[in-house]
């Protein structure tokens, strides 16, 4: 555990966003059964939360400790498993539900939901449908911030372990480590690929050796201790804001969920989901914090307002109106928009 | 901004003009793809690094998917690149980063972004270089919401298209015919011409025929035999495929009755079978398709010319469409 965090201010921010973020996967999850057709599930037509959801529960630490020591104007890319970086990164997480109902007052206005969710007022520039997508496009918005002098702006790039056996994860670590671009590479290893393990699927030992390979400084940190993530990217994050280059943080988690909401993951060892349970990254965290004296009560708090922040993103996105028909058309692109020629 | 004037430049030289105008007038514009430091292979960026910087014209390693994909995070986090893909053919390892990222971020963001890039992607047959160097893909693109796709013949046209392509803010697929570079022509660069707006190559009543890119040439050769036969064609290059001058090829079928569209492309589900379709539909007119044979280019001079439209088969088509 970090020794820079205190108990009443970094610790507590730092468990204020992972439980934000796995109440709004708590909630997003259960508005999301028979939400789509998957796994042998039928899509019932009366969830709230439509299609595939791609949740992070039990992932929290690896946003909250990254983002703690981001601003507004960096930029931050993400993947089809993006709630918690989208919520970590300074969106409302109120317009967030709205989006993931399809709403007109979500964030995309009802045109991209949980897949595409995105802030780009707060330089969060997306999620992502594509496994590894969010990479080049990555580079290109630090190439940007290097190429327009803007100040030590960085940005964040946040992929999965199955993004390192595609191809634009190789072609963007190159292009960070040629340019000497401000950007911090974030693998969140979860240990599966869909709905494969990623081990068998992976030759070597995965993403901090891929990314030494090119020259690029890679850590691994234990990705479900907050702390550990919090004080490893303080240093990463401030060698990529003070100019020197790409680096690669390497965090080792677990995806409790299935693939997707509606997804049991009953191929997986039950034997290796609870193990996985025993290190939960909150449980962790609330411990550690009580051991340096903060009050059960003070962590109940901040969880109950963490819940009620929730039930209340719940009531506004069932209130909010739909988009209207015609949105449909809209913002497709302004030269050529004709609908039929 | 320099003085209006008109010279004599060849197609790739036309293109060097815009880029070298339009990053003169806004320091956003960059150029990022494999050897455009050394010009590119087509001379189309010749002395651009030279004069802005390699900051500005950046050579990149042979990533095209990251090409492609860098261009998009750049133009979201405010420059207009100018993504160089050397080949349409080579711009398919790109895919992604095109057809699921630069087209669709603005509507599935709400909005919130833009991505205006111009990918430039040279296509077409390119003489001796067989099936992967030598295709002619447009109406892939025309069929992506979110992109305008744009086709010039001329040195003229390439340089005002491409001009009016990086001032449009939508993501451009800009498609060079690779073997047009050397076109000489003359070039007024005051001369705007907008995005969707056809040009008129010859006049006639008797049909009227559509194409684009090289295969304008070819058509005009085909014109000018068939005036000799006293057939006075309406020509018509359509300059930009998305979108595209609806306007100009309805009112000259709707003069003509006849209208032959002839592409480069294969013709099974070309671009050509969209025109035609409109103008059967909005006109009643009679239409008929040329383009190359659904097969892929070959090396050997007999296999390559079995793709090739030439002027001979134009001129037939527009025969049987009058007969």
């Amino acid at each position: 555990m970090g020794s820079s965090i205190s108990p009443s201010g970094a610790g507590q921010a730092l468990y204020r966003t992972m439980v934000r973020i796995r109440a709004f996967e708590n909630a997003a999850e259960a508005a999301s059964q028979g939400g789509v057709s998957a796994y042998g599930q039928q899509a019932a037509g009366s969830a709230k939360v439509r299609g595939p959801l791609h949740l992070s529960t039990g992932q929290e630490a690896v946003p909250a400790g990254v983002c703690a020591h981001l601003r507004a104007s960096d930029y931050l890319t993400s993947t089809h498993r993006g709630h918690g970086h989208t919520l970590a990164k300074g969106a409302d997480l109120a317009r967030m539900m709205c989006e993931l109902f399809g709403k007109a007052t979500g964030f995309n206005g009802g045109k991209g939901g949980s897949m595409h969710i995105a802030d780009f007022s707060v330089g969060m520039l997306g999620a992502n449908g594509v496994v590894a997508a969010g990479l080049p496009i990555a580079v290109g918005a630090a190439h940007a911030q290097k190429i327009l002098r803007k100040k030590d702006d960085i940005t964040v790039c946040f992929f999965g372990d199955g993004a390192i056996n595609r191809g634009p994860f190789l072609e963007a670590l190159n292009w960070a480590r040629v340019y000497d671009l401000p950007v911090l590479f974030v693998c969140e290893d979860n240990r599966w690929s869909a709905t494969t393990a990623s081990g068998p699927m992976t030759a070597g030992e995965g993403a901090s050796v891929r990314a030494a390979s090119m020259d690029i400084a890679a850590t691994q940190v234990d990705g479900n201790d907050v702390f550990a993530v919090h004080e490893t990217a303080a240093g990463l994050v401030a060698e990529v804001r003070g100019g020197g280059g790409p680096r690669l943080l390497h965090a080792l988690t677990y995806r409790v969920k299935g693939h997707v909401s509606v997804d049991l993951a009953a191929y997986r060892d039950p034997a290796e989901l609870a193990a996985a349970l025993e290190t939960d990254p909150i449980a962790r965290a609330r411990g550690a914090l009580l051991a340096q004296g903060l009050t059960a009560a003070t962590l109940d708090g901040i969880e109950n307002a963490a819940r009620d922040e929730v039930d209340a993103a719940l009531a506004a996105a069932d209130a909010a109106p739909w988009p209207e028909p015609g949105d449909a058309f809209t913002d497709v692109q302004t030269t050529g928009a004709g609908q039929w020629h | 901004m320099a003085l209006m004037t008109t010279q004599e430049l060849s197609y790739s030289e036309a293109a060097v003009l815009a880029i070298r105008r339009e990053m003169e007038a806004d320091r956003r514009v960059v150029v990022l793809g494999e050897d455009v430091g050394r010009g590119g292979i087509f001379g189309q960026y010749k002395g651009l690094q030279q004069a802005f910087g390699a900051d500005r014209v950046i050579d990149t390693p042979i990533s095209e998917a990251a090409i492609m994909g860098a261009g998009v995070g750049m133009a979201l986090a405010g420059l207009k690149p100018v993504v160089e893909m050397r080949v349409v053919d080579f711009a398919l390892c790109g895919m992604d980063e095109l057809v699921n990222q630069a087209a669709k971020n603005r509507f599935m963001f709400g909005g919130q972004g833009r991505v205006p890039l111009v990918a430039r992607m040279p296509g077409g047959i390119w003489d001796a270089s067989a099936a992967q160097h030598s295709q002619s893909l447009e109406a892939w693109f025309a069929h992506l919401p979110g992109v305008v796709v744009v086709s010039p013949s001329t040195p003229q046209d390439n340089y005002s298209l491409l001009r009016a392509a990086l001032q449009c803010g939508d993501p451009v697929v800009y498609i060079e015919h690779k073997t047009l570079w050397g076109v000489r022509g003359e070039v007024d660069d005051g001369m705007a011409v907008p995005l969707g707006k056809a040009r008129r190559v010859r006049e006639g009543n008797a049909l009227t025929v559509v194409s684009w890119s090289r295969q304008v040439q070819a058509c005009a050769e085909a014109c000018d035999a068939l005036a000799a036969e006293g057939i006075a064609v309406d020509l018509i290059d359509l300059r930009t495929l998305w979108p595209w001058d609806r306007d100009a090829v309805l009112d000259s079928c709707a003069r003509t009755g006849r209208l032959l569209v002839v592409h480069e492309a294969v013709q099974v589900a070309g671009f050509g079978a969209e025109i035609a379709a409109s103008a059967a539909e909005a006109t009643g007119c009679r239409v008929a398709r040329l383009g190359a044979p659904r097969i892929p280019v070959g090396y050997a001079p007999v296999l390559e010319a079995q793709s090739r439209v030439g002027a001979e088969a134009i001129a037939a088509a527009a025969r049987r469409l009058l007969g």
